[in-house]
């Protein structure tokens, strides 16, 4: 009967990077745990890219024109790069979900009134989307080289292109965590987070050489941030169809290094942007 | 010298409802504070100021030695909070609830698991320390929650509506952990909506209405000012009721009220149990015949007509002159009393949102 009024202290003061770190991880495991208690959240997360490859490179594929190719083969690997790209950005629909969710249990409170960091409940959260989203990668990866995908670039390569693809999909998680502290339920926070995503990705090079868009859509496809991932991850992948005509805009031209810029920018804006609004959710 | 829970005018506004309005509260260190108040008072947003998780718009806290508002990463420190909603994750194992709270506490991890160990068992969980909370009762869920607000032991701490919605077996055993907690020294802020939970458990009680403390004061000043114990007999035949108000009369030390259509006869008396047993004896040899008797104490209602002249206003489920939904109501003669209330949550607190609504909803 002594437990209550035993000597249990808080031994380590809080505050700093490292405690940071630390309370992130934990709120992260805590997230890991419960997508491992309702595993068909993941499925689900899975099924959905495995059906756009699916989809895309049987329906579409042989009737777009990529480069000067009509070809399946051409196509496919083209496409690869725009569905990964899509996968990792709609990941950002469950951060905003799971984070509004959150926010409306008694749970937040006890958060709240721990000596833990103030971003940690945030940063745990779009860790554990990460973990999922790398996750997914892996299993669409296998996909795509079941229907045919082929890389003939080297390991390094290939890594760097799925590296821009998580950094990437862990930036727009952030705009999902944002949108989830600005609605009132989880259900919101889902389609508020995937309706702007449909003209994102469509608007883009994803499933299409911006090439043949009308000019006006053209300048947006080519300085959409998304695009530009999707673009470094071909060139990296070595999947730029024959005859492709890489377009004159900066970002097109060092896909590479603009990937890394967006999505850096990205990050900061809408992770400062969540944390203040997290923690004026409630005062 | 402040006390281990200090507040001083604290004002907090939501849009046009002043849910706090100028709120001062003292409380020495060990002892326990009852912060007595209908739904929709202002206990809650009282109890959210001072765990740092509202800012005040006006006014000043100090818990545990500390400004609140100046610093309160180092208030949580010295903080439990259990609330009347289970805040702990559903997903989550009892163990994996506590460990990660330990944690978040700052404990090394090694800590965290040998503490979450000794609370399941200090909280007879132990059996269901693996099984995801989901899958508790409500009491379980409960207790689950006060083992997470007492991880490291915090010397104070706060509990909102500790009891709402429990059985009283469950309820029962909630008070026993708490007394044990303040004999070991935890001063303790207990917000509630039953006189007796703060009669059994507070030192002081302060009584809120409308963000205002309207009066404070030990249980026994509080009775005193309103009015005391009654005596309620519910007679068989409405004929015999002038009888009996002429029986009470001799025993009562106030006007006998009358109720025709329930033939209920209420009258203040002093005497306890051993005056109940000479009313029955009384009546007995007269022959009235009763359907039920009992001793009532002053409930909260009886607390907000004598503070304020109004019944306390926002009580849906528990009804103003009820007897029977009120845990404070002695039990009638010749029955148990009525079912345990339901979550009165009619009108949650203007913070409550969503939230409240939904969680009572289970």
């Amino acid at each position: 009967m002594s437990a209550v009024s035993d000597t249990a202290r808080a031994v380590r003061p809080a505050g700093g990077i490292r405690s940071s770190v630390r309370d992130s991880l934990v709120v992260a495991k805590r997230n890991l745990i419960r997508m491992t208690r309702i595993p068909e959240m993941v499925l689900f997360g899975l099924i959905q890219p495995v059906m756009f490859v699916v989809l895309f490179t049987y329906v579409f594929g042989g009737s777009i024109k990529v480069g000067g190719s009509l070809s399946t083969q051409d196509y496919r690997e083209f496409l690869m790069g725009g569905i990964f790209a899509q996968t990792v950005t709609f990941a950002t629909a469950g951060a905003g979900a799971g984070i509004a969710d959150d926010m409306h249990k008694g749970l937040i409170d006890r958060f709240r009134s721990l000596p833990m960091a103030r971003g940690a409940v945030l940063t745990g959260r779009t860790l554990a989307d990460l973990v999922q989203t790398a996750l997914t990668l892996l299993v669409l990866a296998l996909v795509a080289l079941l229907v045919g995908w082929r890389t003939d670039e080297n390991f390094a390569k290939i890594l760097a292109g799925f590296g821009l693809l998580l950094l990437l999909g862990y930036a727009f998680s952030w705009i999902g965590a944002l949108i989830g502290l600005s609605v009132r339920t989880p259900e919101a926070a889902t389609s508020g987070g995937l309706i702007w995503l449909f003209p994102l990705t469509f608007i883009s090079n994803a499933f299409v050489d911006s090439n043949n868009l009308p000019t006006f859509f053209r300048h947006i496809a080519e300085w959409n941030p998304f695009s530009t991932t999707v673009q470094a991850c071909r060139e990296l992948f070595g999947n730029l169809p024959p005859g492709f005509q890489t377009p004159d805009a900066w970002p097109m031209r060092h896909p590479v290094l603009a990937s890394v810029l967006w999505s850096v920018l990205i990050l900061l804006v809408f992770r400062t942007l969540a944390v203040r609004k997290y923690r004026s959710a409630t005062a | 010298m402040p006390g281990a829970i200090y507040a001083e005018g604290l004002v907090k506004t939501f849009g046009d409802v002043r849910a706090l309005d100028g709120v001062d509260l003292d409380v020495p260190e060990g002892t326990v504070l009852g912060l007595l108040g209908p739904n929709g008072a202002g206990k809650t947003t009282a109890v959210r100021c001072l765990t740092t998780l509202l800012t005040p718009d006006s006014g000043r806290a100090v818990v545990a030695g500390i400004d609140v508002l100046k610093h309160p990463n180092e208030v949580r420190r010295s903080i439990g909070l259990s609330g009347q909603f289970a805040a702990v994750d559903e997903y989550l194992t009892g163990r994996e609830n506590l460990q990660m709270v330990g944690q978040l506490y700052q404990m090394p991890a090694r800590q965290a698991k040998a503490r979450a160990a000794e609370l399941l068992d200090r909280f007879s969980l132990s059996d269901a320390a693996d099984r995801p909370s989901k899958t508790y009762s409500g009491g379980m869920r409960r207790r689950l929650d006060l083992a997470a607000a007492l991880v490291v032991s915090p010397p104070v701490m706060f509990m909102d509506e500790p009891t709402t919605g429990l059985d009283p077996r469950n309820r029962q055993a909630l008070w026993e952990v708490i007394q044990e907690l303040v004999s070991g020294g935890t001063t303790l802020l207990l917000t509630t909506q039953y006189l007796e939970e703060a009669d059994h458990l507070a030192h002081d009680i302060c009584v809120i209405d409308h963000g205002r403390v309207i009066a404070r004061g030990t249980s026994d000043q509080l009775k005193a000012q309103t009015g005391g114990e009654r005596v309620e007999v519910v007679v068989h035949d409405r004929d015999r009721i002038a009888a009996a108000t002429r029986i009470l009369a001799g025993f009562g030390k106030g006007e006998t009220t009358v109720d025709q259509h329930t033939r209920k006869l209420t009258v203040p008396v002093t005497g306890g149990a051993k005056l109940l047993a000479e009313v029955i004896r009384e009546l007995d040899a007269r022959g009235i015949e009763i359907d039920d008797i009992g001793l009532r104490r002053p409930t909260l209602d009886d607390v907000f007509i004598s503070l304020t002249g109004h019944v306390a206003e926002a009580e849906g489920t528990n009804g103003a002159n009820g007897t029977g939904a009120d845990p404070a109501a002695a039990p009638a003669a010749g029955g148990r009393p009525a079912a345990d209330p339901a979550p009165p949550d009619a009108s949650p607190a203007p913070d409550a949102g969503d939230r409240h609504r939904k969680e009572t909803g289970r």
